[in-house]
C-alpha cells in the first residue's frame, strides 16, 4: 500500500510552501484585504511562472501536465497561505469544466490563457438562494444567448470568461440544464461586486441581458458536467481546507506556547491543550479523508462521488473548528483586526459555503453511501 | 498513490490467505463475523478453549506473533508483514482476543529487559498460547496517575513478599503469568520507587476476584497480593526502575496499527436505512442524514488514517503520531451513536431486551458497554494529554506531587 503522495509530489508542497511564504505574507493578503486591490496581481503572475496554475492541464493546451496529486498538494498550500487569488475559480472550476467537457477549439483557447495567468476564469452557477439544484437554475439560455442573473459569482468581477449553468428546458429534469461558455468582457455582461464574508476573495453579482454564449459540452449535459466538475472541485478545495486547519492550528499552538497567564504558558493549562488536541483531530480525519479523495479523482475511480463528498465535509468541519478555536486560544487579541485569526476564520466560513453548504454534502454524501450499498 | 501491495507484500499475503483458508475454523466464522464490543461470546464455545487452539495452530504455522524474532517463537516478520496478516486473518483475529495482552503488551516487556533465559523459557509459549499472560498495573486509587501505585514490594533474602490490590486487569482468571508494577521504594518520588516484576499467576496468596462491571458485565477481576512470594530473578530491569520498563508496555499498548476500531457507522447506517418514521425513512430525514454524514466522516477519516500509517510500515518507515487519534475518536462516537440510535426508537429505546423494535438491543448494549472504550488504554483526557504534549509539543502538565516522597503525597481530598 502506498497511500501517500510520492517524493516528487511531496518536493512540489515544499516548493510551493517556500514559494508562498515569500510571496504571500499576511501583509500581502491583508492589501487584497483592506480593499486595496481585488486580487494579488503579482502572486497571480508568479503562480503562472512557477507552472502552478497549470499543473494539471496537459502540455498540448499549455500547461504543465503533471496530475490532479500536484494540484493537491499546491491547493493545500495555497489554503495554508489564505492566498488572495482566483486560484479555485480559474483552476478548479473552469478549467475542470473545460477539460471535463471543453471543445478542442475551447481548450485551446482557454487552457492555455489559463495556465499562463492571462485569463481568470469562474463558475456562475447560484442564483441567490439555495445549494446546487437545476430546479435552482433560472437564467436561460435560446437563440445562442443567455437571460438572467447569477449571484453570488466567485472572483467574478475579476473574471475574463465563466462557465454558466442555464436552463435550456422545462421537463423538471437534470436534462433541462445545459452549459455555456461567456466572455465577460463582452456586451450584455453587466457585473456587481458584492460584499461578502472573505474580502480577499471577491464575490459578484453578473447581469446576462442577451450576453452572447457558446454552448459547453452537449446541450442538455449541464448538469452531469457540472456535478463532475463540482466534485473535483470539492477534492480541491478540501486540501485548501486542510492548508488552512493546519495553519490555524500553528497558529493556536504557537500562542499558546508564548502568551503568559497566571503565571505560565496558556499552553500548560488543560483546557487549552485540550482544545487543541480536538483541533489535531479533525484536522487530522480530514487530511486523510482528502488523501482518499485524492486518490480517487486521480485515478478517475468510481469512488470520487462518495470520496469528494467525505473530504468535502471533514474538511469543512475541521477548517470552521480550527479557525474558530483558533480565536479563542487567542482570547481577545483573536478578535482584533490587527492579528490575522480572522482572515482564516473568514476563509474557514465562506469556504464552507462555495460549493454548496455542509447539509448539501452531507445530504449528497448519504444519497452516493446508499447507492454503493445497493449495488 | 495507490493500494496495491509492492510484488513481496502481495506474495506475502497469498501465502498467509492460502494458509487461513486452509486452517481456519471456518465453523465459527458467521458467530465472530457479527459485530461486538468488549469480550467476544461465543454460543457454545468458550473463547479461551478455541482460543488456544487456533494460536497453537498458528503457531505451528509459524504464524503466532509473527513480528518476534524466530527464536522466541516469531517469524521475523515485517511491521507490514504482521499488518497483511492481520487483514487476512480476519475475523479469526477475534479468537486471539485471550493472548492479545501477552503478545501486544507483556511480550514484548520480557523481550525488552528479560534475561535471555527468561527469554527462550517464556516467549515461545506466550506465542503458542499454551500460556496466558495478565498485566497488572492499574489499582483503585491509581488508574490515569498509574505510578501513585501502592502495592508494595518488600525485599526477603532472594525473594520479594508482595501486598496490595490490582484491579482492572483482563483475563487474570485463567492466566498463567502476569506482569507486575509494584512499589519497592516509599521514600523516594512516585516514579523512583517502582520495580517491575513478572509472577506465577497460581502463587499462594493471589487471589482474582471478578468485578461486576457498570454494563452488568464480569469482564474483568480484582487481584489480591497477600504474602505473595516472587524471586529476585523475576525481576524486569532494575530496582527502581520499574516507571521506564512500564513505558515499554504502554507505548506497544497504543500502537496497534492496522486494527479496525469499532465506530458504530455501519450499524448506525443500517439501521436508518431501515427504520421507518413517521413521515418515512429514517434515512431520508435530512436532520438524520446530517448526523449520519457527520459520523460517516470521523469513520472514514480514521479508516484512511490508519491506511497512511500503514503505508508508512510499507516503506519501511516509522509511522507518524497522527493513529493516536483512533481511540479517542471512536470511543466517543459509539457512545454518541448509541445514543442517537435509541433517540430514533422512542419510548421504546429504552428496552433492553431482544425485540424486534430495538435490533436486538445492539445499541442498548453498545451505550451501556461505551464508557469503558473512553477509559480503558488511557482516558480521552489522558489521550488529549498524549497529543497536546507529544503531538503538538505544548508543556507537561505541572505536577505538584513530582519530587515529593511517595509516603508525603496527600492521598484524600477535603
Amino acid at each position: 500500500m502506498n497511500f501517500d503522495f510520492s517524493d516528487d509530489q511531496k518536493q512540489l508542497r515544499d516548493q510551493a510552501r517556500k514559494f508562498l511564504a515569500e510571496k504571500c505574507s499576511p501583509k500581502a493578503v491583508r492589501v487584497v484585504l483592506d480593499g486595496k486591490a481585488p486580487y494579488d496581481k503579482e502572486l497571480w503572475k508568479g503562480l503562472a511562472e512557477m507552472g502552478f496554475l497549470g499543473v494539471a492541464i496537459p502540455e498540448d493546451f499549455g500547461g504543465a501536465g503533471a496530475g490532479h496529486l500536484e494540484l493537491c498538494v499546491i491547493a493545500e498550500e495555497m489554503g495554508r497561505a489564505n492566498a488572495p487569488v482566483p486560484f479555485s475559480s480559474t483552476v478548479y472550476l473552469a478549467a475542470e469544466a473545460l477539460l471535463i467537457a471543453g471543445s478542442d477549439a475551447q481548450k485551446k483557447k482557454w487552457l492555455p490563457a489559463i495556465s499562463s495567468g492571462d485569463a481568470i476564469g469562474t463558475l456562475a452557477l447560484f442564483e441567490g438562494k439555495g445549494n446546487p439544484a437545476p430546479k435552482n437554475v433560472k437564467l436561460t439560455a435560446a437563440n445562442g444567448v443567455l437571460n438572467g442573473v447569477k449571484k453570488p459569482v466567485a472572483d467574478g468581477a475579476i473574471a475574463d470568461f465563466a462557465v454558466v449553468a442555464a436552463r435550456t428546458g422545462s421537463s423538471g429534469r437534470d436534462g433541462d440544464i445545459s452549459l455555456f461558455l461567456v466572455d465577460l468582457k463582452a456586451a450584455g455582461v453587466e457585473v456587481k461586486s458584492l460584499t461578502n464574508l472573505d474580502p480577499t476573495r471577491g464575490q459578484a453579482e453578473i447581469i446576462f441581458k442577451d450576453a452572447k454564449a457558446e454552448p459547453l459540452g452537449a446541450g442538455g449535459d449541464g448538469w452531469s458536467i457540472l456535478t463532475q466538475v463540482l466534485d473535483r472541485a470539492a477534492v480541491l478545495c478540501a486540501f485548501e481546507q486542510v492548508g488552512g486547519s493546519d495553519r490555524a492550528l500553528e497558529m493556536g499552538r504557537d500562542y499558546a506556547l508564548d502568551r503568559i497567564a497566571f503565571g505560565r504558558q496558556i499552553g500548560s493549562f488543560q483546557a487549552v491543550k485540550h482544545m487543541l488536541a480536538d483541533m489535531y483531530v479533525s484536522a487530522t480525519l480530514a487530511r486523510s479523508n482528502s488523501y482518499y479523495g485524492a486518490w480517487a479523482l486521480s485515478t478517475n475511480a468510481s469512488e470520487l462521488p462518495e470520496a469528494a463528498a467525505a473530504a468535502r465535509i471533514s474538511a469543512t468541519q475541521a477548517f470552521q473548528h480550527c479557525a474558530k478555536n483558533n480565536i479563542q486560544v487567542h482570547g481577545g487579541m483573536g478578535f482584533t483586526w490587527e492579528f490575522d485569526c480572522h482572515m482564516y476564520y473568514r476563509r474557514a466560513n465562506a469556504m464552507a459555503l462555495g460549493l454548496g453548504s455542509l447539509s448539501y454534502w452531507e445530504d449528497q454524501l448519504i444519497d452516493r453511501m446508499r447507492k454503493k450499498n445497493a449495488a | 498513490m495507490n493500494f496495491d501491495d509492492t510484488p513481496q507484500e502481495a506474495a506475502f499475503r497469498a501465502t498467509a490467505r492460502k494458509w487461513v483458508e486452509a486452517n481456519a475454523p471456518k465453523e465459527l466464522h458467521a458467530e465472530l463475523s457479527k459485530s461486538s464490543l468488549g469480550r467476544i461470546r461465543l454460543a457454545k464455545h468458550d473463547i479461551v478453549d478455541v482460543g488456544k487452539a487456533w494460536q497453537k495452530k498458528k503457531f505451528e504455522g509459524n504464524w503466532a506473533c509473527l513480528h518476534w524474532p524466530k527464536n522466541y517463537g516469531g517469524r521475523d516478520a515485517t511491521p507490514i508483514e504482521k499488518v497483511i496478516w492481520q487483514q487476512e486473518e480476519g475475523v479469526y483475529g477475534k479468537l486471539t482476543q485471550p493472548f492479545q495482552i501477552g503478545e501486544g503488551m507483556c511480550g514484548p516487556t520480557v523481550m525488552a529487559w528479560g534475561s535471555e533465559d527468561a527469554k527462550r523459557r517464556y516467549l515461545p509459549k506466550l506465542a503458542s498460547g499454551e500460556e496466558i499472560w495478565c498485566q497488572l498495573f492499574s489499582e483503585p486509587s491509581a488508574g490515569s496517575d498509574v505510578a501513585g501505585l501502592r502495592t508494595r514490594a518488600q525485599k526477603k533474602g532472594d525473594n520479594w513478599v508482595v501486598n496490595g490490590q490490582k484491579i482492572w486487569t483482563s483475563g487474570a482468571h485463567y492466566s498463567d503469568f502476569g506482569l507486575l508494577i509494584a512499589r519497592t521504594d516509599p521514600d523516594v518520588p512516585k516514579h523512583k520507587g517502582l520495580t517491575m516484576f513478572f509472577l506465577d499467576m497460581k502463587s499462594p496468596g493471589v487471589e482474582v476476584r471478578p468485578i461486576r462491571q457498570a454494563n452488568g458485565m464480569q469482564e474483568f477481576n480484582e487481584v489480591y497480593f497477600t504474602d505473595v512470594v516472587i524471586p529476585d530473578s523475576q525481576r524486569l530491569g532494575a530496582v527502581g526502575e520499574g516507571w521506564s520498563v512500564s513505558l515499554t508496555t504502554l507505548m506497544n499498548e497504543r500502537m496497534s496499527i492496522g486494527s479496525r476500531l469499532a465506530t458504530g457507522v455501519p450499524e448506525l447506517f443500517e439501521f436508518c436505512s431501515n427504520l421507518m418514521l413517521e413521515d418515512g425513512l429514517a434515512i431520508d430525514d435530512p436532520a438524520v442524514r446530517s448526523k449520519l454524514a457527520s459520523w460517516a466522516v470521523k469513520a472514514s477519516g480514521l479508516k484512511y488514517t490508519s491506511y497512511r500509517a500503514i503505508s508508512s510500515l510499507s516503506k519501511g518507515e516509522r509511522p507518524g503520531p497522527e493513529n493516536s487519534i483512533g481511540k479517542l475518536v471512536s470511543g466517543m462516537m459509539l457512545q454518541d451513536i448509541a445514543t442517537y440510535a435509541m433517540d430514533l426508537q422512542g419510548a421504546a429505546g429504552a428496552l433492553t431486551g431482544t425485540d424486534e423494535e430495538t435490533v436486538q438491543g445492539q445499541f442498548q448494549q453498545m451505550l451501556l458497554s461505551s464508557p469503558s472504550m473512553r477509559i480503558a488504554g488511557g482516558t480521552d483526557e489522558i489521550l488529549r494529554n498524549i497529543i497536546a504534549e507529544r503531538v503538538l509539543g505544548l508543556p507537561g502538565d505541572i505536577r505538584v506531587d513530582k519530587d515529593v516522597p511517595y509516603n508525603k503525597i496527600p492521598t484524600k481530598g477535603r
